[in-house]
């Protein structure tokens, strides 16, 4: 019963997503290191898609090469393509500044500005120039905020240090301040992982809202997590893309014994 | 198949597979001494046989809180999760499996002895093979032999079959004599219970396959118990 | 088993108490050695800040000031100030008419006073001419002989011979001193005069000004040039051999014995370039030279340490490079950036070898107004006093390392100040 329900859930999603992200035969290096091999995989719009696997699998090296936050390392260098929209993001024509305003990116720690909550938020889209006016400014701080679930909280103390929040909110602000470019994906890099479980799952629930307008990509160590808010898993070994499906099936019926030992807490 | 890293877990599930062992073996000894009661007309045993059954209720019980703590405290995942799933099933199925020979030998005493031997044989055949099936899947449970399983589950036709034979040669016997419609009628229902068991088997295979595989057995479960047209349909609605 | 180890434990307690103990000492140790020298300076300094007075009736008579009897300020302005109050000495001891005698009473007073008078009296342009031909009384510096006398350095019991003044003097002074027409008074002069062969005279303020001038080259040139090379070095220059050595040869220059800048800057600065010697701008120059090091390599460390989430942040919502350094990397550094350039100023404050080359050591008794005003520095000032033979210079020398210690410790709290405020807040 509830499996046909999940189906048909699928279905309806399946009708209308298209491939935001595909990566083709990607291969990364660190100096002489290969980080990834062969990688290829389709990110599905509106859907949030988890990245697991071990540490040094691979799954933040992928996620960061989706916004080129590798570049910033001199010896990474990529081979292969990964196209956003269809367009190969590591194409000689792709401004990195851009491409960071369409895909945002949430951190580990929490990591705001020592600035004001409101500065924090504003920040990006005055430096992109999407701010005319002061009241251009205060309006996409109380959206984004909003957004990000964290208006009501902090809306008497915008001039506060955002570094004052707590844990859960600070992180909830970097997404605000992520969504406040106006981006089309978020990536999220073990968001939750400094969180205690309250702040965790107010951030999960923000997440299955966020879907709705954005295409989130999330790496995470918490398999449980992964199961909770993505609607894909991608299962990461040794630099490799084990596998990759429906995160019911996955955490279910998971196809690949790597897969299977990993999840069920046998992998040595 | 490696061990968990954590070795609490694997003990905890390890138990939870000695206690599903454990209670089946129980089950098990319950039906053979229902039959022994049956055929010896052994009132002492029969009591003893109905008294059994109180362990194993109480042994599914404490199946079922180590299934719950076990989710709770280790959230298991994948086949983990499939065997605490199937594990707190099949004791639901050992369960009624002792329930059933309860009843049978329930029926030990209203018959008090009125029945001929030879009617008694054609089910104490039928129970040998129910205690087969029932050995088997429990071994094939042990060992996540999907193979023996199937096996199971294909046989469970041949235990229909005896039981319509048995269901025919009552009937027969009833309509010779009124007087023997008493006792046949409880011996009817006794062959309704062995069946049954063997029905309980066939659901512990399916869950054994399910445990193992990720999904349900493909093709219809094999019946061949043509007593009643609306007991085949209700079976055919139930196992889709 | 217990016994064998709570026995054991109560050793490790008395290690650690001894440990403890052996820091407490050596603080105990540095600290008393730092008291006892700045209670022997402060004691030896406190004379500097004290100055005699000797009360004088003197007549403006008209016939020494105005002998043309013009009324013209430029010519009263060269006239023998001096001598009228050689007049009123003479005048106040009637009984010293001889020759000798006279001689040994001028030397009462400071050889400045009559300078000193006519430039009080003639301060304002339009001055007022009338005091010509009255007379008044008023206060002029004792010399150093006196004051020295006053202060206790000269000994009545010492021998005529070996004093520098004799009997005569010490009966004079004696006679003021009953009459009140003798005090001290807290010597503003030192804080306003520059340097002066005569004791009396000679004051910090030179120095002071100079050592100022010096310092706001310094801080002005080391800075920004300090910066911007960290930045580049941090962040831009690309990561190996080059970028390793130039880091190497910036932690030897900040190695390198003062003196050798100062080489270079008279090799540089004065021959080549020609630049006027003894000036600010070249000490300034030469300072940030040696400055220079210590805030590139501080301002390397305060950025290395702003966590790369800062940065991440920055970049992953698309700031470019120069924003993300300029808005959030720099900001976070410039605590530590700003403590290191202090430290070096006052590393620099501190700094004479170098100085010595390029002719900032010397008798400089102007004032100086701007960077290019020969003009000497506060460390420079000490040395020349301690070399000085006068009693009365030794005192300047011990007030002039206070007031030097006094601008050290005003700019450490500065750091310390800067640190509070700009407290690493992610």
């Amino acid at each position: 019963m509830i499996n046909t329900l999940l189906e048909e859930n699928h279905m309806q999603e399946n009708s209308i997503l298209r491939a935001k992200y595909a990566a083709k035969n990607l291969d990364v290096y660190y100096a002489d290191k290969q980080a990834l091999f062969g990688i290829n995989l389709d990110i599905m719009e509106n859907q949030v898609t988890s990245l697991i696997g071990p540490s040094g699998c691979g799954k933040s090296t992928l996620l960061r090469c989706l916004n080129r936050m590798n570049d910033v390392i001199d010896i990474c260098s990529v081979k292969g393509s990964i196209r956003l929209d269809g367009q190969d993001i590591y194409d000689d024509g792709i401004d990195v500044v851009e491409l960071r305003a369409r895909v945002g990116m949430v951190f580990q720690k929490p990591n705001p500005f020592p600035k004001s909550i409101y500065d924090n938020v504003a920040y990006g889209p005055k430096i992109h120039g999407m701010i005319d006016q002061k009241s251009d400014a205060d309006e996409i701080v109380e959206t984004s905020l909003k957004k990000a679930g964290l208006w009501q909280e902090v809306k008497d103390r915008l001039a506060a240090p955002g570094t004052g929040l707590s844990g859960g909110q600070q992180q909830r602000l970097c997404i605000a301040r992520a969504i406040a470019v106006n981006p089309e994906v978020i990536l999220m890099d073990e968001p939750c992982s400094a969180l205690d479980p309250i702040a965790t799952a107010i951030i999960e629930q923000l997440i299955d809202e966020l879907k709705q307008k954005f295409t989130i990509v999330i790496v995470t160590h918490s398999m449980q997590q992964a199961a909770r808010v993505s609607q894909k898993t991608a299962f990461f070994h040794l630099g490799s893309l084990v596998e990759f499906g429906d995160t019911d099936q996955i955490f279910t019926n998971p196809q690949n014994q790597q897969t299977q030992d990993y999840i069920t807490g046998r992998y040595g | 198949m490696q061990e968990h890293i954590v070795s609490a877990f694997e003990c905890e599930l390890n138990s939870l597979k000695n206690k599903i062992l454990k209670m089946g073996g129980m089950a098990e000894s319950q039906l053979r001494m229902a039959i022994q009661a049956l055929k010896t007309n052994d009132f002492e045993l029969a009591k003893k046989t109905i008294t059994a059954d109180a362990e194993l209720d109480k042994l599914e019980l404490e199946i079922e809180e180590l299934a719950i703590l076990i989710i709770a405290k280790r959230q298991p995942m994948a086949l983990d999760l499939r065997r605490v799933i199937v594990t707190i099933r099949i004791s639901g199925d050992i369960e009624r499996i002792g329930d059933l020979a309860k009843n049978l030998a329930k029926r030990v005493i209203a018959i008090s002895g009125r029945a001929p031997q030879y009617l008694i044989s054609g089910l104490d055949a039928m129970s040998d093979l129910a205690q087969q099936l029932l050995k088997d899947i429990l071994n094939a449970y042990a060992h996540d032999n999907v193979q023996q399983a199937l096996q199971v589950w294909r046989r469970d036709a041949e235990l229909d079959r005896l039981y319509n034979s048995v269901f025919g040669e009552l009937l027969i016997y009833m309509m010779v004599d009124k007087h023997n419609i008493s006792f046949s009628t409880h011996l009817l229902f006794g062959a309704k219970n062995i069946e049954r068991i063997g029905d309980h088997a066939t659901n512990i295979a399916e869950n054994i396959h399910y445990m193992v595989e990720g999904e349900l057995i493909s093709g219809e479960r094999p019946k061949s118990d043509m007593t009643s047209i609306s007991n085949y349909k209700f079976d055919e609605n139930t196992d889709k | 088993m217990i016994d064998k180890m709570s026995r054991h434990t109560k050793k490790r307690y008395q290690a650690e108490r001894r440990f403890k103990i052996y820091g407490l000492l050596a603080i105990m140790f540095a600290l008393g050695f730092l008291g006892l020298m700045l209670s022997t300076i402060a004691l030896r300094a406190i004379p500097a800040f004290t100055q005699t007075y000797i009360q004088l009736t003197v007549e403006f008579s008209a016939k020494i000031l105005d002998v043309d009897n013009k009324r013209d300020v430029k010519q009263i302005a060269r006239a023998d100030f001096q001598k009228i109050i050689r007049e009123a000495l003479y005048a106040e001891f009637p009984a010293a008419n001889k020759r000798q005698d006279k001689k040994h009473l001028k030397k009462l007073v400071s050889s400045e006073a009559g300078y000193h008078l006519s430039r009080d009296l003639l301060a304002a342009e339009t001055t007022d001419l009338n005091f010509i031909g009255t007379s008044a009384a008023i206060w002029v510096k004792s010399s150093d002989d006196v004051d020295s006398f006053i202060k206790d350095f000269i000994s009545r019991e010492v021998d005529e011979i070996n004093r520098r003044l004799n009997d005569q003097q010490i009966g004079w002074i004696d006679s003021l001193i009953a009459d009140g027409k003798l005090e001290t008074r807290f010597n503003w002069d030192f804080f306003k005069f520059a340097d002066s062969r005569s004791p009396e005279d000679a004051g910090i303020r030179g120095a002071v000004m100079g050592s100022l001038f010096t310092l706001a080259i310094t801080l002005m040139l080391s800075f920004p040039l300090g910066v911007f090379a960290a930045i580049y070095l941090e962040e831009y220059a690309k990561p190996g051999r080059i970028t390793d050595f130039i880091g190497v040869n910036i932690n030897n220059l900040a190695a390198i014995p003062s003196i050798v800048f100062g080489l270079l800057g008279l090799a540089l600065f004065l021959n080549i370039f020609g630049m006027s010697r003894s000036s600010p701008l070249v000490g300034g120059l030469v300072l940030s030279l040696m400055t220079l090091p210590t805030v590139i390599i501080t301002t390397r460390a305060a950025l290395k340490s702003v966590p790369p989430s800062i940065r991440e942040a920055a970049l992953g919502i698309g700031a470019s490079k120069m924003q993300t350094i300029l808005h959030h990397v720099l900001p976070l550094a410039m605590p530590g950036a700003l403590t290191g350039a202090i430290i070096g100023m006052a590393r620099a404050l501190g700094e004479t070898a170098p100085l010595l080359m390029i002719g900032m050591v010397a008798f400089i008794a102007d004032i100086p107004t701007n960077i290019n005003d020969p003009a000497t520095v506060l460390p420079v000032q000490i040395y020349i006093w301690a070399d000085s033979p006068e009693r009365a210079f030794e005192s300047k020398m011990s007030a002039a390392i206070l007031v030097l210690l006094f601008f050290l410790i005003v700019m450490n709290g500065l750091a310390v100040l800067l640190r509070r405020k700009y407290e690493r807040r992610w």
